[in-house]
């Protein structure tokens, strides 16, 4: 076994705040991508545009440089708007903050496209019974089209997942003490730099298999009501 | 918005951009060389070929880039006397050389998984034929399915390089001045800060698009018999 040298305890803490910076970020990111694919799939243009510009955008631009962006740049882009306005309102954003909201927003992106894919997989049929019975449009979403969107968009949003808690570790550059950024405290305080991020890595690997594993068993759950060969 | 700041440093930024295109382009040519015989090795039946090798991807593709990059980087520092006995030391000592070490065995790892998938994918009344012409072993692989396999794995290998390319971001924490490097080292002096890291954000937005679209090029060339025959009014249709 690694012997630690009593820096466990921080870096089980990290864990736990990657965990959580994680499950915040992947709830904005779900809710972004809901409303993503309805304006990718809108017939009005304006929010067409819009949803098409965001994972566009977003897509083409490394997450670190967004990170940094918001972090640094968004308080002093609000500051000099203000003063130009008249009124200097100073902005302080914490690294939980921006860092979630940043990795939500990215990955909104990429969830985007996995809903309008899950939207586009239920069969049309089921819209058309539903309007047959009478329920009007949010009705029908909220009762035929969600529920069975989960089953198409699960794996797609396994996958964002896997890669959005492998990118909260970008957040350890503003200073967010997570699993990354404590690996680095310890291994500066003993001096044993690869013991530390190898234990990191180690414990990222285990999050992995985790979700690897609870995918699995929640893509079973999902396809509870489908007949196989 | 102060346009001045962004303009006195775009050459530096530009300076940055060729850092970035350096270590990613030896990243992907590294990487892709690693990957062929990594994929090769873990279809194979044999289980002293392929444990190992699904270990290696299985690593590298469940930990995060950065972990990797201080690990190799920092982590070196540890076994500073072992490698400097064995004259690795002045290697490892260079944040350049981690990165691009880092950055290509993480893409080996991606790229491998990419191509095991396409090799699977080959179909398999291709492969009953090309044994029925009497090909086998290598001359098989060479003919017929990594050609076949390249192809099946070009969109998704795409993705993988525009990956790589804005990961190579990455590399800015480690000193080096590649387009984030030096947005972050002007920023810092400056406190322009939405203005760098915009025009940083702009710079790869184009790098990025401009490598699909070459990508999207090249599908195109390789997919050519895939295609209906063109009409012969429109036949330049597309280029």
């Amino acid at each position: 076994m690694i012997d630690l040298q009593g820096y466990g305890w921080l870096l089980l803490k990290g864990l736990q705040l990657t965990i959580l910076v994680g499950l915040a970020s992947m709830v904005i990111a779900i809710f972004l991508g809901l409303i993503g694919a309805w304006g990718k799939l809108s017939r009005a243009r304006i929010p067409r545009m819009a949803a098409g510009t965001y994972t566009t955008v977003i897509r083409g631009i490394p997450e670190l440089v967004l990170i940094l962006l918001v972090y640094y740049g968004v308080p002093t882009l609000i500051q000099d708007i203000t003063a130009a306005a008249g009124r200097g309102i100073i902005v302080d954003l914490n690294p939980f903050t921006a860092g979630v909201a940043t990795i939500g927003f990215i990955y909104g992106a990429f969830a985007t496209e996995v809903f309008r894919g899950a939207y586009l997989a239920v069969p049309g049929g089921q819209m058309e019974a539903a309007r047959a019975m009478g329920m009007n449009s949010s009705l029908t979403f909220r009762r035929i089209t969600l529920p069975q969107m989960w089953r198409f968009a699960l794996p797609g949003l396994g996958n964002v997942w896997m890669v959005l808690i492998k990118a909260t570790a970008l957040i350890s550059v503003i200073q967010l003490p997570e699993l990354m950024r404590n690996a680095d405290i310890a291994s500066r305080a003993t001096r044993m730099p690869f013991t530390f991020y190898f234990a990191a890595s180690l414990l990222y690997l285990a999050i992995t298999i985790a979700s690897m594993i609870l995918q699995q068993k929640a893509e079973v759950w999902a396809n509870r009501g489908v007949r196989r060969a | 918005m102060v346009f001045d700041i962004i303009l006195e440093s775009l050459p530096r930024l530009l300076n940055g951009t060729w850092v970035t295109i350096q270590i990613t382009g030896l990243s992907v040519a590294i990487g892709l060389c690693l990957a062929v015989p990594l994929a090769l090795l873990r279809v194979s039946p044999n289980p002293f070929c392929w444990v190992p090798v699904y270990g290696f991807i299985f690593y590298f593709r469940g930990t995060p880039l950065l972990v990797q990059i201080f690990l190799i980087y920092y982590g070196s520092g540890q076994f500073q006397d072992a490698l400097s006995q064995l004259g690795l030391w002045p290697f490892f000592r260079e944040a350049y050389f981690c990165a691009v070490l880092s950055l290509t065995l993480n893409t080996a790892a991606y790229t491998a998984e990419i191509l095991r998938g396409a090799i699977q994918g080959v179909a398999w009344g291709e492969i009953e034929a090309a044994r029925a012409c009497g090909m086998s072993g290598s001359l098989l692989y060479r003919r017929i399915i990594l050609p076949k396999a390249f192809r099946l794995a070009w969109p998704a290998y795409t993705n993988e390089v525009v990956f790589l390319l804005q990961a190579s971001s990455l590399v800015s924490i480690i000193t080096l001045m590649d387009i984030t490097g030096v947005a972050r080292v002007i920023a810092a002096r400056t406190f322009a800060f939405y203005e760098l890291f915009l025009t940083a954000a702009a710079i790869y937005l184009v790098l990025v698009y401009g490598l699909i679209w070459v990508f999207r090029k090249i599908e195109y060339r390789i997919s050519g018999h895939l295609r209906a025959a063109p009409e012969p009014s429109d036949a330049t249709a597309g280029m």
